[in-house]
């Protein structure tokens, strides 16, 4: 399991340093230091075994957070464990940067001696932790409010706490799209993918049970368990889902039986669920690239963009990016 | 109130100043000490020496105060042992605290404190919170019990805290559980024999409840501890895996990947015609894919796992090439990973596009993804013929760029592209030899140099070429050295008259002036060719080369089973199992796939072996005649003896295949090779040297010590000692005992008769009933004159293996009939099997590979041979004396391997790995074959040869 936790500035001076085995020296944060952050030659890899000593980081604008290990972990969990505690630390005190973690530090330890016990992380919700872990010091608690607390940070609903009261029930969703395409230099679409968020804002009284449906059912193609589409309002066919993933709180068996998406959600805004399809996709754009080489140094590039979709539509904020690494490519 | 400020005390005196806040009346100024204090050690100073001060603050209602403190001890206790005791009162009071946030609090902080005097006062509060009203209490202690383990494990074991655990797995929270079950699973780690987790059905099935209901992390411990369950059969491992399917859809990707894990490891256990198994596999794939949409950093973790995936099933993403095309802003690990697996699913539909892609990367701007793009093209087309052509306009292309790296990435997989395809694209070596000068990395160099080598007689400058390598000879590098001193060879051979000069000089630069061994070894073995004899050095330099195989960096398959099990973890990340990167006793279990349901049976160990088989020595007299007399007077009556039920349909059928009329399709099927292997010229005969002559600098001396050890096989297999067959009393005064032997490639029956009656003895005959492999006599029993009482006659009896053939129970089971004057005696025995095991058995390295993976893993079998104290190399030279002989031999993680194959009389092939632990005198066997029956024979064969 994880035998440690750093947090770095971009110069490598530890803000946070929080070992949990016993195996983990205070060596480590400079071999890291050392060996990753002040290395010649930029790492090439998230993870690095440094003298039989493993160490997994992510960066975040200029802070480095390492998480190191002597024994055989799940690597999957450790990142996982080091975006969450990047969600959990951005929820109780906003940007990650050098500024809010010195003044967070005390902080900061609590939540690490929180949702690591011996390197196994524990209930990370922000819902549930901020319940107990606030920054006003401590509450006095009642006997019924603390065993709630405790029952919730490790109850089956760990993410949402009993007694949330509304005067206004309300729901929010967005749908967020991002669309995917690879095209060669011939202007060949080689892939094109959706990759699909379904973003909640959930303000609903009490332990509310939702159910959510996309065209009624949604169809996953690969497991042939096509149906025709049932609202029939614009008359389109069933969208065609290649995967879904969705938020800890949907009852995943309950959908891989019966195709339902069934929860209780959150308090607040949360990522229900993440889609992709590669079927009929409509691309929003045609990019149409014309590179010319005008002399040995100089190059000219123009770019075409078409919109694909009805003039009566309007698309605002386009940006257009050029890799300029590219151009040296090319030389 | 900005906490930062505690960052910046650098003044001198700071600890005598902290001393006096430390001890001062108002709570605030308490509090903000002991930040300064935390905020210091952060950083790395020594605040050890404030320690009692500290821990005074300790008795306080303030909560965070309290765990700041907590923070410290944690830090410190270690290094101040005895003031640490001081701190024990205050964590015993609140364990008992009514607040349960408090107790699990003292509890966490306990554990963490790894003094010993401390760990004695844990035991008695830590008792009390595993059986705490409050599931928070309890997962905290849960987690406690696996540290104080870590600190103590015979303390552990002595108060009973394991069996509290295990009762915990039952807990109506799933987060005690989901805790439990790890701390469970890491003291089990370092236990490896107890059977601590003790998993079964039932507890399998509240594990699986508990998946249900617990946190994310929480469902990560649960799905890592079921990877480790065996299922008993493939009814229960389906329906783990049908439970476990859900969770692909989680958001998590531990998660997703841990369960990835358990299908893949169960899924070795569900029959391949099961419509379920593909349902499976079909939604084993959206889920991979999805990973990649991953942060990058999990990307990486999930490309690394799907590349063994890949290679261990690669039906599974076979037509989701698309998705592992490069992005430009993909992080370089994740673009290395991804052209890895673009290469390891490349195949004739999908080549076009690959190829195109690849051309693409290899305009990029980072050099090590350049390579890999070049070096990948080159692999393509030595996996996909109909690209090869392509392939090689593309890197010519590549070549004309006149960019450095890219010319020697290409160069060196153009000498893989002549070696696949010999005689095809030599009309590129001009455009080759045109950039020789631009070569400064040494595998390039010793590549340029073995294709002028190879390729030395159509080169009309061949010789100054070399000889321009040869000025700087002692700057190169060995790999260099030693293939210029291979390509003049080869070049002397092939244009004798005018490099008579140029090859002494090698030799002797080789020979006299290099400090290096191999080099100068391989100048010696040349020289002494050459002096010797000029005809025999050509056949051996100039041998045909066996071609190389398409996947050239395949993980070993056992490794790759060892890592199937570790999917998602740092083992998976590495490539590497987890004894070579993790210290200690943790992670040595070694791990390994289930066996295939259809070859349970021939897996289990040969104790339990079916049928109870009398060991092969031993004679067994058939007791009622009658019904063999039948069997054997009318041979083709006689049903056969049915075989061990076998539990899958299609491992009955190979069965009646290997003994019925099959036998001609059996053997076409493996001369034919797999299909995988392919390509002209496969069917190199066996005498051609099967290393090669390409860059590994030792291949040409083994391949010379390989060919001297086979002269060792001709000196005969293993004989055991005679045992009675048939004992006198049962046969009026007639007693036979006998053995089997093979010398030279005949086989014989070794008879000792006695006539132990009162009268004389003659007209001797000998038959035998319709056997697996057709044994049968090659001439009639020779006694010619008659056997009087009381004497023995020795007689050798010629056999051959054209006899008739039915498949017996046990399958070497013989049964022998035997005339004499007096009347016809039946009996029974076993032969050791390695009496059919064929001279001409040794299998090329390519070949071995490609058969090893083209037979299906169910027909693997796996044995354990015990108390065999041998060295690999006596093993080897002991086993090839009957005709099993080695292919390979490799030393993974500190353990020999030894690849080794052998054909019977029928032309079956049997592919061997063993597995040696130096030190101990236990080897574990892995048999494969495409006719698992004979695995338990072969065993038994090796078993005997080796402990004779």
């Amino acid at each position: 399991m994880i035998g440690g936790l750093f947090i770095y500035n971009h110069k490598g001076e530890v803000l946070i340093s929080r070992v949990y085995r016993d195996d983990i020296g205070r060596n480590a944060v400079d071999a890291f230091r050392v060996n990753v952050i002040h290395a010649r030659q930029q790492v090439r890899s998230p993870v690095t075994n440094i003298a039989r000593t493993s160490f997994f980081h992510v960066k975040r604008s200029n802070i480095w957070l390492a998480a190191v290990t002597k024994q055989n972990v799940n690597a999957a969990m450790v990142f996982e464990f080091l975006y969450k505690m990047c969600d959990v630390m951005t929820a109780y005190f906003g940007k990650i940067s050098e500024e809010n973690i010195k003044n967070n530090f005390v902080l900061i330890y609590e939540l690490l001696d929180e949702i690591l016990d011996f390197g196994y992380p524990q209930n990370s919700e922000t819902g549930a932790l901020k319940t107990f872990i606030t920054q006003q010091g401590i509450k006095s608690q009642t006997k019924e409010e603390q065993s709630q607390i405790t029952s919730q940070v490790t109850g089956q609903i760990g993410w949402r706490r009993e007694g949330i009261k509304y005067r206004r029930n309300e729901l929010f969703l967005d749908v967020l799209e991002s669309v995917n395409l690879l095209m060669s230099p011939q202007g060949q679409v080689l892939s094109a993918h959706v990759s699909g968020r379904v973003v909640m804002k959930s303000y609903l009284s009490g332990m509310p049970e939702c159910k959510f449906g996309m065209n009624d059912k949604i169809v996953i193609e690969k497991q042939g368990k096509g149906t025709a589409d049932e609202t029939g309002k614009s008359g389109k066919q069933s969208i065609a889902i290649d995967d879904c993933t969705f938020h800890q709180c949907v009852r995943l068996s309950k959908f891989d039986s019966e195709r339902s998406i069934s929860f209780i959600p959150p308090d607040g805004e949360f990522e229900l669920m993440r889609y992709r399809t590669t079927k009929d996709i409509i691309l929003p754009f045609r990019v149409i690239p014309l590179v010319r080489e005008v002399g040995r140094t100089k190059l000219e590039v123009k770019v075409v963009i078409k919109s694909n979709f009805k003039p009566s539509l309007l698309a605002q904020k386009i940006e257009v990016r050029q890799n300029p690494m590219w151009f040296c490519a090319l030389e | 109130m900005t906490d930062s400020k505690y960052f910046t005390t650098t003044k001198k005196g700071e600890i005598f100043e902290l001393k006096a806040e430390l001890n001062s009346d108002k709570k605030e100024k308490k509090k903000e000490a002991v930040k300064k204090v935390i905020a210091s050690m952060t950083v790395g100073k020594d605040v050890s020496a404030l320690f009692p001060d500290v821990v005074n603050c300790m008795q306080t209602d303030n909560l965070e105060l309290k765990k700041l403190v907590y923070l410290y001890l944690m830090n410190y206790a270690k290094s101040q042992p005895d003031m640490a005791i001081m701190a024990v009162n205050t964590f015993v009071k609140d364990c008992e605290d009514p607040n349960p946030l408090i107790r699990a609090l003292a509890v966490r902080t306990m554990g963490c404190i790894r003094v010993d005097k401390i760990t004695e006062y844990l035991c008695e509060p830590l008792r009390k919170c595993l059986k705490d009203e409050d599931p928070y209490v309890r997962k905290t202690a849960a987690v406690c019990v696996a540290k104080l383990h870590d600190i103590n494990a015979q303390l552990v074991e002595d108060q009973g805290f394991l069996d509290t655990l295990k009762d915990l797995i039952s807990d109506s929270n799933p987060m005690v559980v989901a805790n439990a079950v790890a701390a469970l699973s890491e003291i089990a780690e370092s236990h490896p024999s107890s059977n601590l987790l003790d998993l079964n059905p039932q507890s399998i099935n509240k594990l699986l409840t508990a998946l249900n209901e617990c946190t994310e992390w929480g469902q990560i411990f649960i799905l890592d501890c079921l990877a480790n369950y065996m299922p008993k059969d493939d009814r229960e491992a389906q329906s783990i895996c049908e439970r476990v399917t859900p969770r692909l859809s989680h958001a998590n990707s531990a998660v997703v990947l841990s369960a990835v894990k358990v299908l893949m490891k169960f899924m070795e256990m569900l029959s391949k015609d099961l419509d379920y198994y593909g349902t499976l596999l079909k939604k084993l794939a959206p889920p991979l894919v999805t990973l990649l949409s991953a942060e990058p950093e999990l990307q990486y973790v999930a490309l690394r796992n799907i590349n063994l995936i890949v290679q261990k099933r690669p039906e599974i993403l076979k037509h989701e090439m698309k998705v592992f095309f490069v992005k430009y802003n993909d992080p370089i690990y994740v673009k290395l990973e991804k052209l890895d697996i673009m290469i390891r699913l490349a195949s004739q539909a999908n080549i076009a596009q690959v190829l195109a892609e690849l051309k693409e990367y290899a305009t990029e701007v980072d050099v090590d993804f350049v390579r890999k793009a070049v070096r990948a093209i080159g692999r393509c087309a030595i996996k996909v013929e109909q690209s090869a052509e392509r392939c090689v306009s593309t890197l010519l292309d590549l070549i004309q760029t006149k960019v450095n790296y890219v010319v020697q990435e290409a160069i060196v997989v153009i000498k893989d592209i002549f070696r696949k395809y010999p005689n095809k694209y030599e009309s590129v070596i001009a455009t080759l030899c045109e950039n020789l000068d631009s070569l400064d990395e040494p595998e390039a160099r010793a590549a340029m140099i073995w294709i002028v080598g190879e390729y030395a007689e159509r080169i009309d400058n061949a010789d100054e070429l070399l000889e321009s390598f040869l000025e700087g000879f002692h700057d190169e590098s060995t790999q260099v050295q030693l293939q210029l001193l291979t390509a003049i060879v080869k070049l002397f051979l092939k244009k004798p008259t005018e490099t008579q000069e140029l090859v002494q000089q090698v030799l002797s630069l080789a020979t006299q002036d290099s400090d290096n061994p191999d080099l100068r070894d391989r100048g010696y073995i040349y020289w002494r060719l050459l002096s010797t004899d000029p005809v025999a050095a050509k056949e051996v330099v100039l041998a045909e080369k066996p071609l190389i195989s398409e996947e050239t960096d395949l993980i070993e398959p056992t490794l790759l089973d060892e890592l199937i099990c570790y999917i998602g973890t740092l083992a998976s990340v590495y490539h590497k199992p987890p004894t070579a990167f993790v210290e200690g006793s943790r992670g040595i279990v070694h791990k390994s796939l289930p066996p295939r349901t259809g070859s349970s049976e021939s897996a289990e160990s040969p104790d339990a072996a079916p049928s109870g088989a009398p060991p092969s020595e031993q004679a067994a007299v058939i007791p009622t005649q009658g019904d063999l007399l039948g069997d054997l007077l009318n041979l083709d009556l006689g049903p056969p003896v049915s075989g061990p039920p076998v539990a899958t349909s299609s491992v009955q059928m190979g069965a009646v295949d290997l003994l019925g009329g099959g036998l001609d399709s059996l053997l076409r099927s493996d001369v034919g090779g797999s299909p995988a292997m392919g390509g002209p010229g496969f069917t190199a005969p066996s005498a051609v040297m099967p290393a090669n002559l390409g860059p590994p600098p030792s291949g040409g001396l083994g391949d010379l010590f390989d060919l001297a050890g086979g002269v060792g096989a001709l000196s005969g297999s293993h004989v055991a000692p005679k045992t009675v067959w048939l004992p006198a009393m049962k046969a009026k005064g007639l007693e036979i005992s006998g053995t089997f032997s093979r010398q030279v490639g005949a086989i014989s029956m070794d008879l000792l008769l006695t006539n132990k009656a009162l009268q004389v003895m003659s007209d001797f005959a000998i038959q035998f009933n319709r056997n697996s492999f057709g044994l049968a006599p090659a001439a009639p029993l020779q006694i010619h004159a008659p056997l009087a009482p009381n004497q023995t006659v020795e007689i050798s009896l010629p056999l051959n293996t054209v006899g008739s053939v039915m498949k017996m129970d046990p399958l070497n089971n013989l049964q022998v009939a035997v005339k004499n004057n007096i009347d016809v005696f039946y009996f029974s025995t076993l032969y050791p099997l390695h009496i059919l095991f064929v001279e001409d058995g040794k299998m090329e390295r390519q070949m071995f590979l490609a058969t090893w993976k083209d037979i299906p893993n169910e027909n693997e079998a796996q044995f354990q041979i015990k108390d065999c104290p041998l060295s690999a190399d006596a093993v080897s030279s002991k086993l090839q004396g009957s005709n099993i002989f080695t292919v390979a031999k490799r030393n993974v993680e500190g353990q020999d391997m030894l690849y080794q194959s052998l054909k019977l009389t029928n032309g079956i092939w049997v592919l061997a790995e063993l597995r040696i632990q130096p030190g101990s005198p236990s080897f574990t066997l892995s048999l494969k074959c495409r006719a698992p029956e004979v695995s338990q024979y072969v065993y038994q064969a090796y078993e005997t040869i080796l402990k004779n």
